[in-house]
Parts: C-alpha cells; structure tokens; sequence
C-alpha cells in the first residue's frame, strides 16, 4: 500500500500543528464557532448528537494492521471503545473531545492517517473497488490513480472552496464494486477496441435529496490524462455550480440544468487548454507511486493447493461461508476473504476496539499485514492462501466476523442514523438489527440469493437506500419515526435508483413488510433469478401489493 | 409542558442540560424545569452569554416532562440526546 | 476596518473605489467596478493615473481580458469565504490572460485562506484583524509543502522527490 515519505509526513504533521493551533483559539475565544466550525469540517471534525464526531479517511478503503491497531488504541483511549466503517471508506469515532482532537491526529499521523477534507466542500476521500489489485475480473490496479488523485485533491489552492462536497470513486474492474456511478466523479477502467486500457468518465451522480445516476461524459480516457480531465470538470464546477442554496449546490444539479452534452462542451473547451500547458503526470512520480502497491510475493506452491479447501472440514456453516465471502483472486491458490460486520442483530459497521485488535493478527497472519475497507461496510482480507482458509474461518468464527452473508439480505447498509447523527429524522440502526435477526437462519439466506437492502435515517442518504435492491428511508412524520420502503435500486455496473414502493411505515411494521417483499418475490422469480432481476421484469405493482393489500388482511380504508 | 435549556458542551461537546444555580450539568435529571415562558426567554439569553464566553454551543430550549423526579425530553431526539443511542454498542 | 497587505508588507492603499453612479474624478488612482468600466472605458483610459478593476464573484475575467494592459490591480471579492469562484479567477488571470499586475483579494478573506490565495496567484490582500501582518507570517508558515504545482512556482512534492532521487544518484 501507499506509504508516506518525507514530504507527506511533513504536510501531514503541519497540518496537525495548525489544527491543533486552531483549535487552542477556539477554546481561548479567539475563534467563534462560526469562524470554527468550517476549519474544523475540514478536518472531519463534526458536532453529532452526543460529542464530536471524528471521520478518519481510510484511502480507497487501503488499512494496514499497524493502522488498525492505532485506531483501536484510539478508540479505547478517547472514544468509547469502537468504531464505525462507513459506506465511503472511512472510520467515524462517535465520542470525541475538542480538546483531544489535535492529539488523536498527531496519533494517527504517526501511522500514516490523516483527517483532512473528510468533510467540508472539498475533495474528499477518494473511494474505490475494495478488491482493487486483487480481483480476478480486473483490468488493471486503479489504486496508483487513486493515490494521484487523493495527492492532488488535498490542499489543493484551486478547489478547497467548491460550491460542495465531491466525490471521486474509481473501479479497475468491469464490473463496478465502488458504486461510481453515484459519485461527482466516477471512473471505471475497459479497455478500448485496440484493447488499451482507460477510464470511461461518468459526472454528477449522487445520492442525497435528488439522487441521480451519473452521466458518461467521456466514453474512454488515457489513465494518464485522468488528472488534468478531473481538474477541468473541477474548474468548471467550481466557477458554473450554484451557490446559493445549498441543496442544489452539487455536480449533479449543475450538469442537470446545463444538460450533459453542453456540459461536456465546457469541460472539453476547458480541458484542450490545460492539456497543451498544464502539467502532465510525470513518470517517475507515477513510478515511485506504483512501486507500493506491487503485490507481495506469491508463492508459486500454492497454485498447486487443494482448490477446494474443505480439507478437514465438513460443516455446512464452512461452505456457506465460502460461498457468499470467499471472492476468486487473481493468483491461483489464494483468495480473498470478506469478514462480515454484519452479525444477526449487531450494529452495521461497528467494530469494537478489541475486535480491531484480533483483526490486525489475522491480517498480519494471514494475509500479509493488510486489509480494506469495503463500502458494504465489511472489511477484506485481500492475500489468504486458499490453505489457510478452513484456520481463518474458524478464527473468524469465534469474533462473529465469519457471518456467511456477503452480499446477502442480512448484510445491510445502514447509517448512524438517530441513534447518533444530528441530522436524522428516524433511527437506521434498529431496523438493520431487526431484520439481520429476521434473516439469520442460513438456509433462508442461501435461498433469498443476492439481495442489498440500505437504510439511511433521512434523506441525505448516507446509507445508500437509493440504490439499495431495497431502499429503507426513515421520515418524520408528526414526530414519528416512519419509514418509507424503495424497490430495484442498484449500484453496480447496470446502476439504477429505487422506485418509491408506496406510503411509509412504522418501525414495527417494516420487518414484516420486507418478508412479503421477499416471499412475493420467491414466488415470482424465474431460473436463478436475482431479486434485482425479477423486479425488473415484472415491476413494482406486484409488490405493492402484498405490502399494502396483503391478503387475508382486511384491507385498509383510508 | 416545562422546557429546559440543551446544549453541547464546546470543550468535549457532551450533551449538557442548564441547572437552576446556571451550571451545565450531565444528568438530565438535575436540570431546571421552566414553566414560564418569559423565565425561559430570560435563560435562554443567559445561555446565549455562556456561549459567547465558549462555555457552550448550541443552546436551546425543549420540552420536558417530569416523571417523579426523573425528566424525560418529549422529542425522540432530544431523549437520545439525554439518554444516548438507543442500541448496544460493540463489544 | 482593513488593512492592505501588498507582496507581504502592509501597504497604502491609493485607489478610490468607484462604483455605481459615483462621479469619477479627473485625478487620482481609482479602483472601478465592472460596470463602471464597461460604460466608462474610453473616459477612464485617457486618464493618466492608474486604474484597477473589482470582479464580482460572478464576473468572469474573460469580459475584461482583452482589456488587461489597462489594468495595474484587479480586486477578486469574496462575498463570503465560502465562496471560491474568484480561486479559479485568479488562476486563469495569472496562468491564462497573463495578467502581472497586482491581483488583490476584498471582502470577507480568512487568514486560514491566505496560502491557498497566495498559491492561485493573489499578491494582495484586504485583511480584516488586529495585526494582520504578524497574521499573515503565521498562516503563510502552516505549509512548508505542497502536493500540486501552482501559479506562485513553489515547487510540488513530486518535483521535489524526483529532484531529491537524481541528486542521490
Ligand atoms: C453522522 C454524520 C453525517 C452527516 C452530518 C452527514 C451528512 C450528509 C449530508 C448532508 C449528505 C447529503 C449531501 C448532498 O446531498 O449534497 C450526505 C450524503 C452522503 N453521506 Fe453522509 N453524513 C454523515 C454520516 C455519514 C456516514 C456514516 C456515511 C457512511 C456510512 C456517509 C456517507 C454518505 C454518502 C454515501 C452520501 C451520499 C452520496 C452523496 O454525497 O451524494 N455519511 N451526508
Ligand atoms: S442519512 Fe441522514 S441520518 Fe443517516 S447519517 Fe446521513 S445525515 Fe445522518
């Protein structure tokens, strides 16, 4: 993975020492909060519901197990005891104090971590494929693009004062595990007909309140273009977005109102002139930035290793396991694992200090010292010898980590939600809790097949309800937490936004709401047909329903 | 229904809750119930003065019912504030 | 109350503000809205004292780029340091139109902002503040690196790791 140099430690802890300067005038008074506030967003520090909350960027999802135990010891030391792995590759600790901040960044410059622009309308973290440099269906390694990007996002003079948040995901593969086309930008690898690998560039999608699916400006682009492309569509956000009301402020609304093809246009007009002047990516630079993240040293033995790994074991639950998170990794004989978060009835994403702790063993013992983050909220393990796979389960088995649901009913998205965020309307996390114990039996699981359901707790849409094959959006209504229910959202390659299934529900009522989603479906769906797959076939109304006309119940009158 | 005076505190953004004697306390219970809307202007602009001088930020009123002597926020919101999450944590 | 800081030295400021309907006077250094340009360019060229111009966050310099030789200072304003249109202004000023002169940035400037001004090419500042040049020293000493190559020439931590490579070859 990327590691620091000189010239990087120094920026980081330059920036630490002015934080930390900032910070001692805002507690003398020198600083109000209103002159505070955008200096400490900017460095991912929010005021939540109970404390500070703290927003680590996790570079396009890359953790080492040294950094996982800083980040356990900070948990421990000024939190309380756990952490959060958010959809956009980050760490959030809940419990923080003003006046530990500084330090807990000193602490995490000391491992290579930072906090900068993981909030504010800035760049921010750069996210990407989970599995980048390792996926057996990829092109090529994005993560050396990622890492230019991030290098040139941060501080950048230009663009440190967008009209709002921006987004950058990158995907080396065809088939798109970053979500990209619900970012500002997204990038996502093919390779053109004389077989070149580039990037197609897609702009303005988003979630959030207008939630749109991103539009293809560019069908292919030299990777080594990407920068100078990424800052003409910066300039002419930054000088055409809207500023004046902030919920019309981002990519999205600007290429909306303009239209894509005009949009294009100024991009194109912008770009032709940078690129005749502005600098190129210089090889060397690209070289050095390559050179860390060249894969560790394979074993060519392990190619020869039992393929199928049950050596020893015969346990249902084991074979589940491999199933839904073992993922085929590009090197025969090694794998790569997903460690589910998703436990029945724990908190999406949460992971406890002492549990971050094991986890950094296992990496180190298992899969060279390394792991990421995922935007499903789980974490990977990207280098485990297929050998060792029956050991690691157990392993995992014993933190609750070794769930066999990837990418199943029960490995949910869900936001902090009411329980912690400031801006909620209804809590996400009980609802992910109820319906990770309703969908706790395996059986059922392996049967419901590939099924994302995404709960945000309002319509900011952190949790990707959007684009979730079932979408949960908590609503106020007259002080009550309802919940309103979006069907055949998705987030990969063939991207779609969820239909809206009809009025909200009570908490109470959701779980069971779900169930007739999935039976209606079970009934419905043909050969080996995806939940996503059936919807699109025979559209929302059969849905609808069971949910609202369930029979046998009286249906209701309004 | 009285209100009471919220707030977080600025050095370590703890949920506060404005006591009789003008502290800012932890412990919902040991806040001031106001009955009186002037008596809450005046408090509320007491408290604004606290936040001047980097005591607080964020004050405001809400709506609190006394159970005995327990007081208990009318809003869900304001309850999770007082209370915390409402799920448990990771262990 | 404000005071000019100009390439790091506090400095008088000589220009009237013109703006509106303002009568514009025979002599003396004057710093005229956009407006006031455009309707008035012939008359005020044919003055002998030096003119600046002030761009509104929404006035892109390319209306006035062909004008440029006739300008000594243009004013980018900031109507709230949220507002970063006038960071690309100033690039395109300096890297696209050529512009030498002075490029002052008015309005509501931090000081948290000044190395990202400095960087995109502005020489001046209107600061608000006690002693803005003690201010100035220490935002400008935040920073002693920088990832992207900018209008200012400091040199980007790319350039200076290949730099560090050859010489230890
Ligand atoms: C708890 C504090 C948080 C606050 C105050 C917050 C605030 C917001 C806001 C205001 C938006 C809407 C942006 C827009 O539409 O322009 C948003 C979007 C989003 N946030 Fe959060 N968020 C928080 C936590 C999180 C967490 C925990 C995650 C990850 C699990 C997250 C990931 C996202 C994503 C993926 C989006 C939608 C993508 C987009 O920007 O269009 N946020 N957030
Ligand atoms: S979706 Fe809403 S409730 Fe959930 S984290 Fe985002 S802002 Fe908070």
């Amino acid at each position: 993975m990327y590691r620091y140099d000189e010239f990087d430690r120094t920026l980081v802890s330059e920036r630490v020492a002015q934080f930390r300067r900032q910070v001692a005038r805002r507690l003398t008074g020198e600083l109000s909060e209103d002159q505070f506030k955008p200096l400490r967003l900017m460095n991912g520090l929010y005021l939540q519901l109970h404390a500070y909350m703290l927003r680590i960027n996790v570079p396009y999802g890359c953790l080492s197990s040294a950094q996982l135990r800083a980040l356990a010891r900070i948990a421990r030391r000024y939190d309380r005891g756990y952490g959060h792995f958010t959809t956009r590759q980050n760490i959030q600790f809940n419990w923080i104090a003003l006046a530990d901040a500084p330090d807990i960044m000193a602490d995490l410059a000391a491992v290579e971590m930072n906090t900068m622009q993981s909030s504010g309308n800035c760049v921010r973290n750069v996210t990407a494929d989970h599995y980048a440099g390792r996926a057996a269906d990829e092109i090529e390694d994005p993560r050396v693009w990622c890492e230019l990007l991030r290098q040139y996002s941060i501080l950048n003079p230009e663009f440190s004062y967008l009209p709002r948040k921006f987004k950058l995901a990158l995907t080396g593969s065809p088939h798109d595990r970053a979500a990209v086309a619900v970012h500002d930008i997204g990038l996502r690898m093919y390779r053109d007909e004389q077989g070149r690998p580039g990037f197609e560039v897609i702009v303005g999608g988003g979630q959030g309140r207008t939630p749109a699916i991103g539009k293809t400006i560019r069908q292919w682009i030299e990777p080594r273009h990407i920068i100078l492309y990424v800052e003409a569509i910066l300039r002419v956000y930054n000088l055409y977005g809207r500023r004046d009301n902030i919920y019309k402020a981002r990519i999205k609304i600007l290429v909306t109102a303009l239209g894509i093809d005009r949009f294009r246009e100024l991009v194109d007009a912008e770009w032709e002139q940078i690129r005749a002047t502005g600098p190129v990516i210089d090889d060397a630079e690209r070289a050095r930035i390559q050179a860390c993240f060249a894969p560790p040293d394979y074993d060519r033995a392990a190619a020869g290793d039992d393929p199928s790994p049950a050596a020893g074991i015969s346990d249902p639950a084991y074979d589940a396991w491999l199933r839904s998170n073992v993922v085929a990794h590009k090197v025969a004989g090694y794998a790569i694992v997903n460690l589910s978060l998703k436990a029945p009835g724990r908190v999406p994403g949460d992971l406890a200090a002492d549990k971050m702790e094991r986890v950094a063993d296992l990496a180190d013992r298992f899969s060279c010292g390394e792991l990421r983050i995922n935007h499903r909220q789980n974490l990977s393990f990207v280098d485990v010898r297929r050998r060792d796979l029956p050991v690691l389960w157990r392993a995992l088995s014993t933190l609750e980590l070794a769930t066999p649901n990837i990418g199943l009913a029960s490995d949910i998205i869900a936001c902090p939600g009411l329980d912690y965020c400031s801006l909620a309307n209804a809590r996400s996390i009980p609802i992910a809790q109820d319906l990770s114990r309703h969908f706790a039996d395996t059986d059922k699981l392996q049967q419901v097949g590939s099924l994302t359901i995404n709960i945000s707790g309002c319509m900011n849409a952190c949790g990707h309800h959007h684009v979730g094959n079932i979408g949960i959006l908590g609503v106020d209504k007259r002080g009550a937490e309802f919940f309103q229910l979006t069907l055949g959202g998705s987030a990969d390659e063939n991207p779609s936004l969820g239909d809206r299934l009809g009025r909200g529900l009570p908490q109470a009522d959701v779980p069971a709401a779900i169930e007739r989603i999935v039976d209606a479906y079970l009934a419905l769906r043909g050969d080996d047909e995806t939940f996503l797959q059936t919807y699109r076939r025979v559209g929302i109304e059969p849905f609808r329903a069971v949910v609202y006309e369930p029979q046998g119940t009286t249906r209701q009158v309004a | 229904m009285a209100q009471m005076l919220i707030a977080n505190r600025l050095i370590d953004g703890r949920v506060v809750f404005r006591a009789a004697d003008g502290n800012w306390v932890t412990d919902i219970d040991a806040g001031q119930l106001i009955d009186d809307n002037a008596v809450a202007d005046s408090r509320l602009a007491d408290a604004r003065t606290d936040e001047s001088d980097n005591l607080i930020i964020d004050p405001c009123l809400i709506d609190v019912a006394a159970l005995g002597a327990a007081h208990e926020p009318a809003v869900l919101r304001e309850s999770i504030r007082a209370h915390g999450p409402t799920i448990a944590v990771e262990r | 109350m404000t005071t000019l800081i100009k390439d790091g030295q506090a400095a008088k400021d000589i220009y009237l503000r013109i703006d509106g309907d303002d009568p514009i006077p025979d002599g003396g250094a004057l710093l005229v809205s956009l407006p006031v340009w455009q309707d008035h360019w012939q008359r005020l060229t044919r003055r002998p004292d030096p003119i600046g111009v002030v761009l509104a966050s929404h006035e892109h310099p390319e209306v006035i780029a062909d004008d440029l030789e006739n300008f000594a200072v243009i004013a980018l304003e900031f109507p709230t340091f949220r507002d970063g249109r006038a960071y690309s202004y100033a690039r395109l000023l300096r890297d696209r139109y050529g512009f030498s002169g002075e490029l002052r940035a008015i309005g509501d400037v931090l000081l948290e902002q000044l190395h990202y001004m400095e960087r995109v090419g502005f020489n001046a500042f209107e600061l608000a503040g006690d002693d803005p040049l003690a201010e100035l020293e220490t935002a400008r000493g935040d920073f002693s690196v920088w990832y992207q190559g900018a209008v200012d020439g400091r040199r980007p931590a790319s350039v200076l790791r290949q730099a560090r490579t050859s010489a230890s070859k």
